[in-house]
């Protein structure tokens, strides 16, 4: 394709009912309370996921025996109303600095105490450099095992 | 990708594997038309095929920036509604 770097940005919202303060903490701090455990990379399973609360803080996901995989780092921490992280898993699903997209989240205070969550991943253009990840992600381990199941509960809903 | 049937398809596809006649059902597409945009997506570089018995099965093409867009698209929707939900309920848990 010679059209890559013209691809849109993923774009997705959602609007929670609860105060911009407990949407930035459930987001960040309880980060493994909510991700879809299907979301993994690590063959021996997955147990929980963190999002460390500073710049340069690691994100990463814990197997049940105790390995971690990381998947990239905290570029901006602005509580309660932005966060940048760098998501960095090369073709090998290696933490790789020189290798990420972003995904910038950002916080909106809304009527009635709800706020409006806003999150951007973009610049992925460059992780399909490394061909590994795409054939990961699109291949039948790792996180495509999650699309069926996806697929089934999108047609029961 | 302009339009908007051809988008559709494409990201059906990224949900999993289909045949023509299974995309046929899901979409408010007829066969004719369902394999007139996959060949060309498929010119496109954006999905492939392998035969499957009588059946031709397609997929996005993995190594396209495009699929993995469509991925991860898909990726966030699945996430934020978690965090949707997780986020309302320990609010909720709080009020009462």
């Amino acid at each position: 394709m010679n059209a890559e770097q013209t691809l849109a940005a993923v774009r997705r919202s959602v609007t929670v009912a609860a105060p911009i303060e407990k949407a930035f903490a459930v987001f960040t701090e309880s980060f493994g309370t909510w991700w879809p455990a299907d979301y993994h990379i690590n063959p021996s399973g997955y147990e929980t996921a963190f999002l460390e609360p500073r710049v340069g803080g690691r994100w990463f996901e814990r197997a049940p025996d105790g390995s971690e995989c990381d998947w990239g780092r905290v570029l901006t921490w602005d509580p309660p109303r932005r966060i940048r992280l760098a998501w960095q898993l090369n073709g090998d699903y290696v933490f790789e600095p020189d290798n990420a997209s972003e995904v910038e989240v950002t916080f909106t205070e809304e009527e009635d105490g709800r706020t409006r969550v806003d999150l951007v991943h973009s610049k992925f253009e460059g992780l399909t450099n490394s061909e590994g990840v795409a054939a990961s992600i699109g291949g039948d381990g790792g996180w495509s095992a999650i699309l069926p199941r996806y697929a089934a509960a999108v047609v029961a809903a | 990708m302009g339009d908007p049937t051809r988008r559709l398809i494409f990201e059906t596809l990224a949900a999993g594997p289909l045949s023509v006649g299974e995309l046929a059902q899901r979409l408010p597409v007829s066969r004719p038309a369902v394999s007139q945009h996959l060949r060309a997506l498929k010119e496109a570089g954006l999905v492939i095929d392998r035969a499957a018995g009588t059946r031709r099965i397609y997929q996005v093409d993995p190594s396209g920036v495009a699929s993995l867009r469509a991925y991860l698209d898909q990726l966030w929707g699945n996430a934020l509604s978690a965090f949707q939900q997780a986020a309302e309920q320990q609010q909720g848990a709080e009020q009462q």
